[in-house]
């Protein structure tokens, strides 16, 4: 189904990342192409999250490359990742409760007729927006306050989606949601998949990876720990990636051995 | 094998409804629960009952209050509603107004300025200095004084904006601060007062005597308030949107135009057409253009709302804030101006004593929030009349003002009360 031979969308190589003492991203390899779904799984404090703000430009990276499009770019700030065509949805959704859903999709970005705000387009655009997701929420002109959380992460995630991006990350997207919710975002991200984007979707649950990834790629201790293609990798081994559990005593002493051969 | 399962409740999830109640989700085809209005009158009505129970109160409670107000007051004293009274309403609220504005957009930011009182007696104090006992012209004190509102309110915006000071904190030192300031200015004068034909005795004491003023400008206003819902109704339904029925428009542009010739006609009846109340209302139009079509406005709302999300979204939250307390800063100089024409020159204690709480309580008693994010700039003049209805009411009845002080402080503590209890219902009616 993905073209894994075409140049990767998004592509790091070698990543460093260190804040002050400690080292939260070591020599960290990804790759994203067009129409897939990279899970990035991993234990708490494994560098998820710091890994997706090195890709969003929150934290910029000490080490290695990240190359858009097989080519090197740097990214320094939000703006820059935005700039290349990344969108970010944060688990926190970045919404604004006052204002209504037409408001917070164009926010930053509205439409503008002759310097004035043109609701009319804007409300046009959101609407078919909204259709193509095949997302249902009650008007699009309610304060996003009234919406429930499975509404408003829909909403966020449209959000991201107004300014065309060709990767979108995802925070923990189900992480506060209910079973019907839940549902609603995963079939969100299989149209993000057949519209072609690449998405990186952060999850701790093993059910909703399972469901709608192509990849899995498992960090631990800020370092990658295996990239799986979800079909034809059971859960027991992803797992196994993720807590460690082929760090045992003796793979352990293996390694000091090897080391202190070296 | 994952992935048809998946699409099975996906399809089920968008057939039944949009969120998680189940209960809700038996009824079908159409979900009950989609808030789709039907054309004409009636499904405005439906819209309009929603949003009651929904607790999106608007302007409801001020109206109200409004015509209790006139009717208890006409009741006790049938001079009440006479032409002059409403003349008199309509001149005092302007310079109080005026400063109310300026308070909305910083109550839409989520913060409060307690500065505004002595900010308008610096600006009254720096035009009668430069402009009177100076030797400076007339119209450059003016604009020196106006200017000035607005360099103490970026002074203000950089110390909460910049620095991070709570604007609670800094806005009271800045209320000592100006206040010492202005009393310096003032030095020994004491008072300075309004020459006669200057900018300043015109503000309050000009009137368009010529009736056609007054109703030019209602005619004006409600031609051209039918005229932009037409056009927004016709560009709405050429994108195929719902758009406002024509029964609507018609209702509307009928109650505008009724309250627009009643107020001229009466205006007419006294001494004409008051360029306070001209300019209070070129303030109010221009803000609320300002708030509710431009990316400015939308921008306030935005930080008011949620800072983060706002900051996250690439707006300069720093930038809408100093911006935000520089307006508060230059309607509070300008309203102050207004003071010193009204009360016949500057003092010393212009812009004293319960000059604050009036502009915050009109504000919040029109409908704007104090938890930001929340109101209209048309609330600072519906609050306005409430609070100088009710001062003239009590003024006509021979009460004491600290009768009138009691009455506003009720008055007050209801509006927030309402205020509290809607933003409540509305979080419990939200998140079906």
């Amino acid at each position: 189904m993905i073209d894994v031979s075409a140049p990767p969308v998004l592509a790091l190589r070698g990543v460093s990342k260190r804040f002050g003492a400690v080292q939260a991203l070591t020599d960290v390899h990804l790759e994203i192409h067009p129409g897939e779904v990279v899970a990035l799984v991993g234990d708490n404090g494994a560098g998820k999250s710091t890994l997706v703000k090195t890709i969003a430009g929150v934290h910029p990276i000490d080490e290695g490359a990240i190359e858009w499009k097989g080519r090197r770019t740097e990214i320094h700030k939000p703006h820059d990742s935005q700039q290349l065509g990344i969108a970010t949805v944060y688990q926190d959704l970045a919404l604004c409760d006052n204002l209504d859903v037409v408001a917070n999709l164009f926010l930053g970005s509205e439409l503008r007729r002759a310097g004035v705000i043109d609701e009319v387009a804007m409300e046009k655009r959101a609407q078919e927006l909204l259709d193509t997701l095949s997302i249902r929420i009650p008007s699009v002109r309610i304060p996003v306050a009234s919406l429930s959380g499975g509404q408003r992460q829909v909403v966020a995630i449209a959000r991201a989606l107004v300014g065309d991006p060709e990767v979108v990350i995802l925070d923990e997207p189900t992480a506060a949601l209910g079973v019907e919710q839940t549902a609603q975002v995963l079939d969100l991200v299989e149209r993000l998949r057949e519209r072609g984007l690449g998405v990186i979707l952060i999850s701790h649950n093993m059910a909703d990876v399972k469901a709608v990834a192509d990849t899995v790629a498992v960090l631990r201790l800020g370092r990658n720990n295996g990239v799986f293609p979800v079909r034809t990798t059971s859960h027991e081994d992803i797992i196994a990636a993720i807590t460690g559990a082929t760090d045992n005593a003796v793979t352990r002493r293996q390694a000091r051995t090897t080391e202190a051969g070296r | 094998m994952s992935h048809t399962a998946q699409k099975g409740t996906g399809g089920a999830g968008t057939g039944a409804g949009a969120d998680a109640a189940g209960a809700a989700a038996s009824s079908g085809a159409i979900d009950p629960r989609l808030l789709v209005r039907e054309q004409g009158l009636k499904g405005y009505l439906t819209e309009f009952k929603r949003k009651i129970r929904g607790g999106e109160l608007g302007s409801i409670p001020v109206v109200l209050g409004l015509i209790v107000i006139g009717i208890v007051f006409q009741s006790l004293d049938d001079s009440f509603l006479s032409a002059g009274s409403l003349s008199n309403i309509s001149v005092y609220i302007a310079g109080q107004g005026i400063m109310a504005v300026g308070i909305v957009f910083v109550l839409l930011l989520g913060e409060i300025d307690l500065s505004v009182g002595s900010v308008a007696g610096v600006g009254a104090a720096i035009w009668a200095v430069l402009g009177v006992t100076g030797s400076l012209g007339d119209g450059t004190a003016v604009l020196l004084a106006v200017a000035a509102g607005a360099a103490i309110g970026a002074v203000h915006g950089f110390f909460f904006a910049k620095v991070g000071v709570p604007a609670f904190v800094v806005t009271l030192a800045g209320f000592l601060g100006w206040s010492g300031f202005q009393i310096w200015l003032m030095g020994s004068e004491g008072t300075i007062n309004t020459p006669s034909g200057s900018i300043v005795e015109d503000l309050t004491n000009f009137y368009f005597e010529d009736v056609a003023a007054a109703y030019g400008l209602a005619c004006a206003a409600v031609v051209l308030y039918c005229l932009a819902m037409l056009r927004d109704s016709r560009r709405r339904r050429a994108a195929g949107l719902l758009s406002r029925p024509m029964s609507e428009i018609l209702l509307r542009t009928a109650v505008l135009g009724i309250i627009a010739f009643v107020c001229a006609y009466q205006l007419n009846q006294s001494r004409g057409l008051p360029l306070a109340l001209v300019i209070f209302l070129a303030v109010l139009v221009t803000a609320d253009f300002v708030v509710r079509r431009t990316t400015y406005g939308r921008q306030i709302f935005a930080v008011g709302g949620n800072a983060e999300a706002a900051r996250r979204a690439g707006i300069n939250v720093e930038k809408i804030r100093i911006t935000v307390f520089m307006i508060a800063g230059l309607l509070a100089a300008f309203g102050g101006l207004f003071i010193a024409s009204q009360s016949g020159g500057a003092s010393k204690s212009l812009g004293a004593g319960n000059v604050l709480m009036s502009v915050i309580a009109a504000a919040v008693i029109g409908g704007t929030s104090l938890f930001g994010g929340r109101g209209k700039i048309w609330s600072a003049l519906l609050g306005m009349l409430v609070i100088q209805s009710i001062q003239q009411g009590l003024n006509l009845l021979g009460m004491a003002s600290e009768i009138q002080y009691m009455i506003t402080g009720a008055v007050l503590l209801a509006a927030v009360v309402i205020d509290s209890v809607s933003r409540r219902t509305q979080k419990s009616a939200g998140r079906t």
